[in-house]
């Protein structure tokens, strides 16, 4: 519950605004920056992690090490991380080259067992510095043949610039991948933090079709990390995985398949009868035999959304951006059947919403956007427990904003895809408005599903 | 090599430490950052995020905004946001790119002062400096620009407690136990820099007849005082509900400069480290030795390397306990095992963040605890 600091009442204006009034892809005025308690996403030591047997180096001022470092504290994982401290006189002698290099040398002397391969992330220093990435990875790659090592980047002062240190992240989560010969038999699901559901279709899919499946999170080793390179195709649905999908196909030869999150049933069936088709052409034995319809599992949603709606009626919902990659598609589908979405927590929309954002924007104006970075997002959170009426939040930050204990605690999408990811939301949902959960402390934790403490 | 960790955890930064300071006076803070600064401090070092309303906030800096040199863009939106929220004051507080681009801290904040008719502060912090700096600043800050300088001596024994922050004496009742401690003895406590006081009381704290130093984050705000009124200030942490003054270790008061790393407290081969925040390990050290005749020292750790923490355990042969925050623990495991050398965990915010916040002692009430458990 927060304790005011000051009497003066603050005004939502400037941190809300009619989804009619908005315009796409960024509703509020960019300025001054705030960040909710609510912490579930994953940073890039989170993902980096993702590497079996590796060892993260971060190299950068202590300001910023401070977060990596307790990241990887809570996530038990001291013993794969190491940091390198730039101070000011590296700035002033222009020596990050040789600080970089030496520190990471001195570190990896000192690990008892070396790694099959490090991630060593800069930041931004570096980048306005004009370091040289070739001279400092191409001296450690001299010192120690035997590692493999991987530019990873904390520059978020870049983040508006060409590619985002996530989708970057997730680019160079593969670039350790070495090429070896493909098997036409093989494809890998790529740039999930969280694995992909056993039920969802793109498994059955891939079941159907007789292809193996290789996925980071389900890695135990660097050499099975390695085998996912013989794939013959790189399948990504999570949109900040698309560059390093293509880039994949660019350098190892297999086929990128990028396929949008959505709960729109015909683009569910297109991006499922797609990736099934892709991969019969590659099999010179095993035709593509025709459209599949999916009507089962359309009938089974439709059968989802009526018991939802049965249970939950016009409860107010909110959805937030965390909880999925696009939280258009979800409200669209939400309020198509009946449910009553009434806020969106949301400070930019991707590229790939436009469509469902101007539904939304012509069929329900009244649907409001709220920002969670405003200034004033600091004061959106209710002092007295929970909003007066009951809500049921679909994400963390929803939650945390409305004080709601009745939410879905799902980030990134939770490894769902397809007509599965559709029905077992709608179960949750369920389960959410029916069971409340320790808000307070499970928006806290960081990294939802990658074993942090307290989870 | 005196700028890596291999194993262990870094101290909170100097940024975050003047967020901290300034947490609960109703000021605007703005980080000049692209991102990243602001989730770390709330996340890891600023426990009163959940509970307390403040204004921190960042400035979401880019990097054609560093190139260019836009300053106008920070200046419109700090102004912009002040009209919207009236804070006491405003604090600009610098990260490394503010540092590398040269970003001018007192140009900008006489601006934003003109604009809106708020004071504002610059911070020259750079993130490349410990919590003790940053957290040091402001009090000084504090000191010199909002301390009221036409004030009298208050007639009763009176009192400011300089250097309370949540990053050396988390939210677990220590500060309550600290200033409980000096109000039993019959002092008046005029201020409390800057926990669970307010700007108001802070303009007072010129009128105190001596300040009680309690964190290195205090020294620098200590030493102004008395040079502004003629305060005098001694330096320690009630540890036990002991008066423990350690004021001779720092001479000149600035705690970068003029304090000693190691303190030792008593004679003979050393057979307890603190590893720790200075004020806090020394005062215990002091305590540990009075209470068992041990001779124990103290480190200051907030701003040494690895190595340098590593060297100073193995300096010490005869050593049989470590009483240090849980996450050094890689460094005595290595050494410890051969010699059977014992760790006591003291969690410390600066160091471990949230990570052990439940099991951080009250050092002033719970001193017994560690005391039973080096007595083992």
């Amino acid at each position: 519950m927060l304790k005011r600091v000051g009497n003066k009442e603050i005004t939502e204006d400037g941190s809300v605004i009619r989804l009619g009034d908005s315009v796409f892809p960024a509703p509020f005025k960019s300025g001054l920056e705030y960040a909710s308690p609510a912490r579930g996403t994953w940073n890039i030591v989170h993902t980096g992690m993702l590497v079996p047997e590796t060892h993260e180096i971060f190299v950068c001022a202590a300001s910023c090490l401070r977060g990596v470092v307790l990241t990887a504290a809570e996530m038990d994982a001291m013993d794969r991380f190491s940091t390198v401290e730039v101070r000011e006189n590296n700035l002033l002698e222009g020596n990050l080259e040789e600080l970089l290099i030496d520190g990471v040398s001195d570190i990896i002397v000192k690990l008892g067992q070396k790694p099959p391969a490090v991630l060593v992330y800069t930041s931004c220093v570096h980048h306005f510095t004009g370091c040289d990435w070739k001279v400092m990875f191409g001296t450690l790659r001299e010192r120690f043949p035997d590692i493999d090592f991987v530019d990873c980047y904390m520059n978020p002062t870049l983040r508006k610039s060409g590619l985002t240190p996530d989708q970057i992240m997730r680019r160079q989560l593969y670039s350790l991948l070495k090429p070896r010969k493909t098997n036409r038999n093989a494809a890998a699901i790529i740039g999930n933090d969280l694995p992909t559901n056993k039920n969802s279709e793109i498994i059955s899919v891939l079941k159907k079709c007789g292809m193996k499946l290789h996925e980071i999170t389900s890695c135990k080793t660097y050499e099975e990390y390695q085998e996912m390179a013989e794939s013959s195709f790189y399948i990504s649905y999570y949109p900040s995985a698309r560059a390093g999908g293509d880039e994949l196909e660019k350098r190892l030869g297999g086929k990128h398949i990028y396929l949008s999150y959505s709960w729109d049933y015909d683009k569910i069936t297109d991006a499922l009868n797609r990736l099934e088709m892709l991969m019969s052409e590659n099999k010179e034995d095993d035709a593509f035999e025709s459209l599949n319809g999916f009507v089962k599992e359309k009938a089974e949603c439709e059968k989802a959304f009526d018991e939802a709606l049965k249970l939950i009626g016009d409860t107010p919902i909110a959805i937030d951006y965390t909880f999925c990659p696009s939280i258009t598609t979800v409200a669209k589908a939400l309020l198509e059947h009946g449910f009553n979405v009434r806020r969106l927590y949301v400070d930019s929309f991707i590229g790939e919403e436009k469509e469902e954002y101007n539904f939304l924007k012509e069929k329900y104006p009244e649907l409001m956007l709220y920002a969670t970075v405003n200034t004033k997002s600091r004061f959106m959170a209710p002092t007295g427990g929970s909003v007066s009426e009951k809500w049921l939040a679909i994400g963390q930050k929803a939650a945390y904003f409305l004080g709601t204990e009745n939410f879905v605690n799902i980030v990134e999408g939770g490894g769902m895809f397809g007509f599965e990811a559709v029905k077992d939301t709608l179960e949750l949902m369920k389960e959410a408005f029916l069971n409340e959960k320790d808000m307070r402390k499970l928006v806290q934790i960081k990294g939802m599903g990658c074993g942090c403490c307290g989870e | 090599m005196k700028q890596t960790s291999g194993f262990i955890s870094t101290y909170s930064a100097d940024t975050f430490g003047v967020c901290s300071a300034l947490f609960e006076l109703g000021g605007m803070v703005v980080m000049h950052d692209a991102s990243g600064c602001n989730s770390t401090y709330t996340t890891h070092d600023e426990p009163r995020w959940y509970d307390m309303d403040s204004m921190v906030y960042i400035s979401g800096l880019t990097e054609i905004e560093a190139i260019m040199g836009d300053d106008a863009k920070l200046i419109a939106d700090i102004t912009e946001a002040a009209k919207e929220l009236s804070p006491r004051f405003i604090a600009i507080v610098g990260t490394p790119i503010p540092a590398m681009t040269g970003f001018d801290f007192d140009a900008a904040s006489a601006v934003i002062t003109a604009e809106t008719g708020i004071p504002a502060y610059g911070f020259k912090t750079t993130g490349m400096r410990s919590y003790i700096y940053g957290a040091g600043e402001a009090f000084l800050r504090i000191a010199d620009c909002m301390v009221n300088r036409n004030i009298t001596r208050s007639e009763n024994q009176s009192v400011n407690i300089l250097g309370l922050t949540p990053l050396d004496f988390s939210i677990n009742k220590s500060a309550e136990s600290i200033i409980g401690h000096y109000a039993k003895k019959g002092y008046d406590i005029i201020s409390t820099w800057a926990m669970g006081c307010t700007l108001e009381d802070m303009k007072k704290a010129g009128g105190a007849h001596m300040n009680l130093v309690v964190s290195e984050t205090g020294l620098p705000a200590a030493v102004r005082l008395k040079e502004l009124f003629g305060t005098p200030y001694s330096v320690g942490v009630p540890v036990g509900g002991e008066d423990i003054d350690i004021t001779d270790m720092y001479p000149a008061g600035d705690p970068e400069k003029n304090r000693s790393a190691v303190f030792s407290s008593g004679d003979g081969d050393v057979k307890v480290l603190i590893i720790g925040e200075g004020v806090s390990s020394k005062s215990l050290a002091k305590y540990l030795n009075i209470k068992t005749g041990r001779s124990v020292a103290s480190l200051t750790a907030t701003d040494l390397s690895e190595d340098e923490i590593s060297e100073t355990i193995n300096g010490y042969k005869n050593l049989e306990t470590v009483i240090a925050d849980p996450l050094f623990k890689p460094l005595c495991k290595s050494y410890g095992d051969e010699k059977g050398m014992s760790f006591v965990s003291l969690p410390h915010e600066a160091f471990s963040g949230r990570l052990y916040r439940k099991d951080i002692p009250d050092l002033i009430k719970d001193a017994n605890e560690i005391l039973k458990s080096i007595r083992k």
